[in-house]
């Protein structure tokens, strides 16, 4: 096949398995690039009164670290697993719109590039990740970097929302015959209640972006003080998503961890319906805490108190899946393979940020610890300790079955040896800085604080991490283009995706399976029953949706849309009209008929 | 800048729950590591190890497992609301009210009822409560002396109140503690906390005009106004700029541009040729002063004691 | 969304048995509630919270916007008989109605094109106070949803028009009409917060 067909093959595919992929390399770039601003950070962080970076570089090297790992690299790469498996697990042979899953990948590319974009017209987002009012407004943010910003968040949110609603009604309505709710894998329940949380979570954000775009571009006064206007109506709306979206960030990789620890210790999964009903509640809870982010702006002793015990409660159902994980290893064979480490480093670590969040949750303990490099710790080792650990199991357990290639083991391990001890070293140090009153967001800080040995201990785990994340990337480059080639099943696994070949064929299942039980390839490896009875045709047979090129163009023409705010308006106009077409072809695109 | 070893009731009542709080955290991270460790060890593949039995729950451990967390939170709620409503108490009538007003990126202090008006040095009498009102003149900042105790928002068209009494005097760094801009990392400020007689010896000559200057700094007058010092800041009985900070006894100050230089005559000097150099964004322009100004203002900013 | 009928025609059975188009039609709607239950929040909080400018029982007329209300109202009576009529195969019914039912919404948008321009002149802008840009951006963004539906639905009238819609797609249709009722319940839950309870 020729060159361009590959390219144009990529650009038009409305494959989930290939869309995994597209997110599952866009995201990994994108966490590099986020990873390369964390190392600036920290360099700048090693001495005093540094003058490496200016104020205004590090401004924008802390915004942009935390919008793109959060929104460019961890979200992207729980949806690579959305997309690659869930169809898989599900018996399934494609998500429930092919097409809409194609045109939220091309929006989070486009949305990802235009905000990173920013940085070549010097004007990359300064205000953090959070961009509280009213330093947002115009008046105290005269440049386009705050418009980058929210125009990019606008972009990303679309991106998630369609996708939210592609995956509810994939999992809700394309399981295979006799796959009843009770008997999905634990993954595809956590994405199936992440997927609810962000169609619920982000228009609250979108809500807040909007007023912030015409407090800026239109001139009223939605989040000014000087005018009437409440600059805590944006931590409201902002935290109403910002809450639930961490939730988003940790449910899929504990719905990984919960694929991992069962097929390494060979037991299933313990209290199967506890750990389902635990994430339905933390997500559903997860509406109801927002405030605990705001525990300094003075909402009063009753909501203060309020807060702090319905964030409390949270805890609990938390700790209950970390229970039911360490009583499924119990009486296992345990092997100790690369995903296992990643999932023990997951439960050891996201404990570590449990519990630090635990004490934020107390409005006194927290008036302290609020804004300070402990809850630089905290977060840390819930989104890398805890999301990326897991994250990282899901890449080396799925990895042969999306290659078709082995990971080198050895190299599995050091990886995950330089990762861990690169992140404690570099993480848990800022529990004492914060208790020490070191302030985040600080380009600088005064000698004499006896803040200078842990600062240059954390930049020395920060390096460590990096080479980690070079031994991975070395692996999976040796894997790709020598690699052990992989059999169907290379873990003995539970679930339906290990009983086809890997990679798997265009259509997945040649017959579609008819489930019995919960781990049902499980079930029929040990010979409970005899082989499932099939149903349907030869592959031939088999329809599967055409390639298409309106997600692409309907994708450009958004963020066509958005950049004409940043430059002309004949600009936006013409994105306008691109988009428009592109969704009226898209919508007609099978009337005719032709849909292979 | 520690916010253990409190001085001052807030601080001590919030490092006693910490304490307590931190006590049942390290309790539950050892005993569940501990598990983790040992049931990875005990039940590692090993040659000749059977296959293990399906086990696929267990409702005595889930509700043990819910419920003894579940009183952990309890115990560990209920002394925190309580230390809710009282760090935020009313203040008591014999509080000292001082007024905070951020600013990007100082801080202007005031105190009504004394008439005293300040910037970045808190001075405080020890063993006296003391209510901040904070408020906010431009973006949210954030009040934070570690060692006397939490932090509380200053935010446009709100009004927070701190209320705490320092036992030990001394002089405690503080530091914005929400980001508000290009040099919230430079906003800083110091909490002074001096014995009664001290502060009340402060207070006097905080209200005193400023004695007129002698040597070097006699010409510092005709400078401040020449220069064009007196559009922003007031002097009193010189000038009553508003836009930056009250300098009428800055000499007294121990430090200057919000906590980042000692007060010298060097530092003054230094501030004063080129403010953006210093504190990036400052909003005090680099002014077109000769050495011969800036140094006869900074003697004379250097003697207003 | 329109397309996909020879799709659907030829598909797997859905696990629930109700269409996937369908399905997913509800969760964006339970996205647009939290969307506009944000902005509705948004123009409580700042309720009464304008000193200056103009305020709302100064230039809110009840009157005419009830009769816009009704018009809008009724447009979803039409709706429904639309979908009745492409559902039993009524070629003229359905021209008719999948006509009526975005001319009605037409004159809703009129009578608020009207109502603003009229606002604007009486010194009611988004710029003047909270009240002005918290009802311009609440009622904007639903008259911006109520424009995408009627040119949703003149596309299936254009369709009908060349007798290009049978009963296989009163399903795309049924989903046209959802986003109508929204449309329609959301504008009522408006009137009631921003008119009515003054």
């Amino acid at each position: 096949m020729s060159r361009l067909r590959r390219l144009t093959g990529w650009l038009t595919t409305v494959d989930h398995k290939r869309i995994g992929i597209l997110y599952g390399v866009s995201a990994f770039a994108f966490f590099l690039i986020g990873g390369i601003e964390a190392l600036l950070i920290r360099l700048q962080l090693a001495f005093p009164r540094d003058s490496l970076i200016s104020a205004e570089t590090y401004n924008q090297l802390f915004t942009m670290h935390g919008t793109t790992m959060i929104f460019l690299a961890v979200m992207p790469l729980s949806s690579a697993f959305f997309n690659f498996l869930v169809p898989l697990m599900i018996g399934a042979r494609d998500v429930a719109f092919p097409r809409l899953n194609a045109l939220s990948f091309w929006i989070f590319l486009f949305g990802g590039i235009f905000i990173n974009a920013s940085f070549l017209f010097g004007a990359a987002p300064n205000a953090g990740w959070f961009g509280y009012a009213n330093l947002t407004s115009k008046t105290f943010s005269e440049g386009q970097n705050l418009d980058f910003w929210l125009l990019g968040l606008l972009v990303l949110g679309a991106s998630s929302l369609i996708a939210g609603f592609n995956f509810i009604v994939t999992i809700v309505n394309m399981r295979a015959p006799g796959m009843t709710f009770m008997r999905l894998p634990t993954f595809v329940w956590m994405t199936l209640i992440t997927q609810f949380l962000i169609i619920l979570a982000f228009p609250p954000i979108t809500v807040g972006l909007i007023l912030l775009g015409f407090d800026r571009f239109v001139g009223t006064n939605f989040y000014n003080p000087a005018a009437g206007g409440n600059p805590l109506l944006w931590q409201h709306l902002f935290w109403l998503f910002g809450h639930p979206e961490v939730y988003i960030l940790i449910l899929p990789p504990m719905g990984i961890i919960s694929e991992v620890l069962p097929t390494f210790a060979r037991k299933p999964l313990f209290g199967y319906p506890v750990v389902i009903y635990s994430g339905i509640l933390i997500a559903f809870f997860g509406f109801g805490v927002w405030s605990h982010h705001m525990f300094t702006v003075g909402l009063g002793p009753v909501a203060d108190s309020a807060f702090s015990i319905a964030t409390m409660l949270i805890g609990i159902p938390t700790g209950v899946k970390i229970f039911n994980w360490l009583a499924t290893l119990w009486g296992g064979r345990i092997r100790f393979q690369t995903p296992l480490y990643f999932a023990l480093g997951f439960i050891s670590m996201f404990l570590i940020g449990g519990l630090s969040g635990i004490m934020h949750a107390s409005p006194p303990v927290d008036m302290q610890q609020q804004d300070s490099y402990f809850v630089v710790a905290h977060l840390h080792y819930v989104l890398v300790g805890g999301s990326l650990f897991g994250l990282f199991a899901g890449i080396y357990y799925w990895w042969p079955k999306i290659a078709g290639r082995l990971l080198d083991e050895r190299l599995g391990r050091v990886n995950f040896w330089l990762f861990f001890i690169g992140f404690n070293v570099a993480f848990f140090p800022m529990h004492f800085l914060g208790v020490m009153g070191m302030p985040r967001r600080i380009y600088t800080y005064a000698e004499g604080l006896n803040w200078e040995l842990w600062n240059r201990t954390s930049t020395a785990g920060a390096f460590l991490l990096g080479v980690a994340i070079l031994v991975f990337l070395f692996n999976a480059l040796v894997s790709l283009r020598r690699g052990a080639v992989a059999p169907a099943d290379p873990w003995d696994g539970r679930t339906l995706e290990w009983s086809i070949p890997s990679p798997p064929p265009s259509y997945n299942f040649a017959e579609v399976p008819i489930v019995k039980s919960r781990d049902e390839l499980w079930a029929q490896k040990k010979g409970r029953r005899s082989a499932v009875p099939r149903s349907e045709a030869s592959p031939e047979a088999i329809h599967l949706p055409a390639p298409s090129h309106y997600p692409i163009v309907v994708a450009f023409g958004i963020i066509t849309l958005a950049a004409g705010a940043l430059t002309h308006l004949w600009v936006s106009v013409a994105g306008a009209f691109l988009m428009i077409y592109g969704i009226y072809r898209f919508a007609f695109e099978y009337r005719s008929g032709a849909h292979g | 800048m520690s916010t253990l070893n409190s001085v001052a009731d807030l601080g001590s009542r919030i490092g006693d729950l910490f304490t307590n709080i931190i006590g049942w955290t390290l309790f539950i991270l050892i005993i569940v590591e501990a598990l983790l460790v040992w049931v990875i060890w005990a039940y590692r593949d090993r040659p000749g190890r059977e296959e293990p039995k399906a086990v696929h729950g267990h409702v005595g451990l889930e509700i043990g497992w819910t419920m003894i967390p579940a009183l952990i939170v309890t115990i560990i709620a209920i002394p925190t609301i309580s230390t809710i409503f009282r760090t935020q108490a009313p203040p008591p009538d014999n509080a000292l009210t001082i007024q905070v007003t951020g600013r990007q990126w100082w801080w202007e202090i005031r105190y009504p009822e004394l008439g005293i008006v300040t910037a970045n040095e808190i001075v405080v009498p020890a063993g006296r409560p003391v209510t901040l009102e904070l408020k906010s003149g431009d973006v949210i900042h954030s009040f934070w002396v570690p060692r006397v105790g939490g932090k509380r928002d200053l935010i446009g068209g709100k009004v927070n109140t701190l209320t705490f009494t320092v036992e030990t005097p001394g002089a405690y760094p503080g530091q914005c503690a929400e980001f508000c801009g290009l040099s919230h990392a430079n906003m800083r400020m110091l909490l002074i906390a001096e014995t009664p007689q001290e502060f009340d010896r402060w207070v006097d000559t905080q209200r005193e005009p400023p004695a007129p200057p002698t040597g070097e700094a006699a010409a510092g007058p005709a400078a401040f106004v020449s220069g064009g010092c007196l559009a922003c800041h007031t002097i009193r009985g010189l000038s009553t700029g508003v836009v930056g900070p009250d300098l009428t006894h800055v000499g007294s100050r121990q430090s200057i541009a919000s906590g980042l230089l000692k007060n010298t005559p060097e530092n003054l000097a230094r501030w004063i040729n080129d403010p953006p150099a210093v504190k990036p964004g400052a909003r005090m322009p680099k002014l077109p002063l000769t050495g011969q100004q800036i140094a006869t203002l900074a003697a004379y900013l250097g003697a207003l004691k | 969304m329109i397309a996909e009928i020879h799709a659907g025609a030829h598909a797997l059975p859905t696990s629930t048995g109700l269409d996937h188009r369908k399905m997913g039609f509800w969760a964006f709607l339970g996205s647009e509630c939290m969307f506009f239950g944000s902005l509705i929040a948004t123009y409580m909080v700042y309720k009464g919270k304008s000193p200056s400018g103009p305020q709302p029982h100064e230039i809110l007329n009840i009157p005419l916007t009830s009769i816009s209300t009704f018009v809008l109202l009724m447009s979803s009576l039409l709706m429904v008989l639309a979908l009745a009529a492409v559902q039993r195969g009524d070629r003229l019914g359905a021209k008719l109605w999948l006509f009526g039912t975005p001319f009605f919404g037409s004159i809703f948008l009129a009578f608020q094109v009207y109502e603003f321009t009229t606002f604007v002149h009486e010194g009611l802008t988004l710029q003047v106070n909270l009240f002005g840009g918290t009802f311009f951006v609440l009622t904007g963004f639903h008259g911006a949803h109520v424009s995408v539906g009627v040119v949703w639905l003149l596309s299936l009238w254009v369709m009908a028009l060349r007798n290009r819609l049978t009963p296989v797609d009163a399903t795309i249709v049924e989903i046209a009409g959802l986003y109508w009722h929204f449309v329609d319940i959301v504008w009522i839950v408006i009137f009631t917060f921003v008119y009515l309870l003054q």
